[in-house]
């Protein structure tokens, strides 16, 4: 069968043309080059284009990878646990519970975004630090006798870092599922004889999934990958994958093994959402 | 406060409302409500958009709190008891069919809440779907449902339960004139036969004549007639709940001469009436008439100039509209600007009389209702 577009289809399509465009260029085209160049190796200077799965061998048995993997997947789960579950509270205070002025409130929760991200990562350096603001208010208040060290350079701060830096984008999605619940719904459910707690659980959680979802995989997806945060306070403990790819393409120059992790991490976190939509959708039944 | 048919009042009161007043901050919503509701009754509140209808079936649904006067069902009063423990369940205008679940999930959530066993209210819940003509739909989510078959899986929710009381907020005004018809219908039958009371919030006059047992007619948060359908349609206490009921012919009015048993009135258009005085409402002081209502269907037009009547007028047709079965007159009356309408069945033989023409107008002393101020 012939390809078939309609008067309005092929006009859509010229609408978007130049967006499409600029997307295939400056995302999928890097992405091929990514993936072409995790076949090929590096033959000290120059580049062997014979294909060939060795990197991906190397990327998959190596115990380092294997251990930075891991650790960005654990860091990026407790993040998104973290954020999520914090998230939720604030969305649902905002949706249910502020009556006037929604909108100051949303603008109030983007205030942090209005510095780079770098100096707030500082700041939290500053805050967590031996002697950081959180260490000394402590020692003064007599609440600790010496300064904790646990939290900063390893992997807690990493998890501190990032959970306060992704909030807002957790909370977004989450307020968004909330406001759309029709608030007949819940009368309704409080008229069939269900507890606020009940009710919460039946009606208001499964009508937030959609919400919920959106916030997990906004969250989880790019903390995987982030290696700015493991850098600055993560010490060696801290580091992450996305750190040994940087090495990869830099110091260690070997840009086709740096791209087989890339790929494959790519691949983990593909899957990884994948199975979240799919439970998210089976819990949150189809809601429309 | 008005007539009531002192046959019923025997029956007990299922729902009693004392003096329920409701504030949103520094407006009233309810100005003192006070009314009792019998058992197995289908009871309407009717009134226009904003009287307080919908807020007053949430203070008895348990969803706002009266300010002050207490709402007592089935003897109980309901002070501080929440809405999910309450004998009485809703049928939201909007339906509220919970989106994530299908009819089935949806008529057992009450019976689930209750933790009745999943057999029980698998039967339970057939049982309601066959009674509201749903039995096969039961596997559907809401967004496959008509409007109609949103509001019986609504309507069978509640039943399913078997509260005492179901309360129903505007449940037609989404549907089509056709099958708001015949839900009308189905909704009366139904209610005639598993004698739960219903208390339907509405403000079309029409439906809540066909459908109900008895009426509150609200206005500004306050109950101004609360009667039988026949009750309202013929002694309305007064010129708001005349024109909000049915159509209405006002004509002003005054007391030429008053006697012990009758009183004299001079009308506007009609002329001089000698009407008993055990025909005004209690609420009418002779003293304060002004107006007189006459309904369209009480008033003739007297095709024939030998046709009998108590008295006669001419007029001058202005303008008619055709049913079918019935003939709406618009008929100027000299001395009064504002032409009556007159209704007229269209028996055999009898044509509608043109625009312009001059007619007779004959009408009787019983068919006319005296306002006060
Ligand atoms: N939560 C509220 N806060 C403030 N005012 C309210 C609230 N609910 C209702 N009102 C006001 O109370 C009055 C009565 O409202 P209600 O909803 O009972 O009217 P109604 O008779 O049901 O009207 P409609 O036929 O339009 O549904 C209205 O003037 C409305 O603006
Ligand atoms: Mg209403």
């Amino acid at each position: 069968m012939a390809w078939h577009f309609d008067r309005e289809a092929g006009q859509g399509l010229k609408l978007i043309s130049p967006t499409l465009l600029y997307v295939l260029v400056m995302l999928a085209a890097p992405l091929l080059m990514v993936i072409t160049f995790s076949f090929w190796t590096q033959d000290y200077l120059t580049i062997d284009t014979t294909p060939t799965f060795a990197n991906y061998r190397e990327a998959w048995t190596t115990p380092l990878y294997q251990v930075l993997m891991w650790r960005s997947l654990k860091i990026s789960v407790i993040v998104t646990g973290v954020t999520v579950v914090l998230a939720f509270p604030i969305a649902y205070y905002l949706s249910f519970h502020v009556k006037k002025r929604k909108a100051l409130w949303l603008f109030l929760i983007t205030v942090p975004f209005w510095t780079s991200y770098l100096l707030r990562v500082f700041l939290w350096k500053v805050i967590l630090g031996y002697n950081g603001v959180f260490n000394t208010a402590f020692l003064e208040l007599g609440l600790i006798q010496e300064p904790l060290t646990f939290i900063l350079y390893n992997l807690n701060a990493v998890v501190i870092t990032l959970a306060h830096a992704w909030a807002p984008f957790a909370i977004l999605p989450i307020f968004v599922a909330l406001e759309k619940i029709d608030r007949s719904l819940l009368e309704a459910a409080t008229d069939l004889g269900d507890s606020p707690m009940r009710r919460f659980f039946r009606i208001t959680l499964p009508l937030a999934m959609p919400g919920i979802v959106a916030a997990t995989l906004i969250v989880l997806i790019p903390t995987v990958g982030d290696f700015i945060t493991p850098r600055l306070v993560g010490g060696t403990d801290g580091l992450m994958i996305s750190n040994m790819i940087q090495i990869q393409f830099g110091k260690a120059n070997n840009a086709p093994l740096g791209a087989a992790l890339a790929v494959s991490s790519m691949v983990v976190i593909g899957l990884i959402s994948a199975g979240i939509f799919l439970v998210g959708k089976k819990l949150g039944g189809r809601v429309r | 406060m008005t007539r009531k048919d002192d046959m019923n009042d025997s029956i007990k009161p299922m729902i009693e409302i004392r003096d329920v007043i409701k504030k949103f901050g520094t407006f009233t919503a309810l100005h003192g409500i006070t009314a009792d509701i019998r058992e197995g009754e289908f009871f309407s509140l009717l009134g226009p958009s904003g009287c307080g209808k919908t807020t007053l079936l949430r203070a008895i649904a348990g969803f706002e709190p009266p300010t002050s006067g207490t709402v007592a069902i089935a003897g109980k009063d309901m002070a501080g008891i929440p809405a999910n423990r309450r004998p009485t369940n809703m049928v939201f205008q909007s339906y509220a069919i919970f989106p994530h679940l299908n009819v089935e999930e949806n008529v057992g959530y009450g019976l689930k809440t209750r933790k009745m066993p999943k057999a029980e209210i698998a039967r339970e819940v057939a049982e309601v779907l066959s009674l509201v003509d749903m039995k096969n739909y039961g596997k559907r989510k809401a967004h496959e449902l008509s409007g109609g078959q949103r509001q019986r899986v609504a309507l069978a929710r509640a039943l399913v339960m078997r509260p005492k009381v179901i309360l129903l907020d505007e449940p037609l005004s989404a549907l089509d004139k056709k099958l708001r018809d015949q839900m009308q219908m189905e909704l009366r039958s139904l209610q005639r036969s598993i004698g739960i009371t219903f208390i339907l919030v509405t403000h079309d006059q029409e439906e809540a004549l066909i459908m109900s047992d008895r009426i509150a007619v609200m206005f500004d948060g306050q109950i101004e007639q609360l009667d039988t359908p026949e009750g309202l349609y013929r002694h309305p206490v007064n010129k708001r709940v005349a024109s909000f009921i049915g159509v209405m012919n006002f004509l002003p009015a005054r007391v030429t001469a008053l006697s012990d048993t009758h009183l004299t009135l001079g009308i506007a258009a009609l002329g001089e009436a000698q009407v008993p005085r055990d025909r005004l409402g209690k609420d009418v002081n002779p003293d304060k008439i002004d107006t007189i209502g006459v309904r369209p269907e009480m008033l003739t037009v007297l095709f024939d100039q030998d046709e009998r009547s108590q008295n006669k007028v001419k007029g001058e047709v202005v303008d008619t509209e055709y049913y079918g079965d019935m003939t709406y007159y618009e008929v100027r009356l000299p001395g009064h600007d504002k032409p009556l309408t007159i209704s007229m069945r269209n028996t055999a033989g009898r044509s509608v009389v043109a625009p312009g023409s001059t007619v007779s107008v004959g009408w009787g002393i019983e068919s006319i209702v005296v306002f006060g101020e």
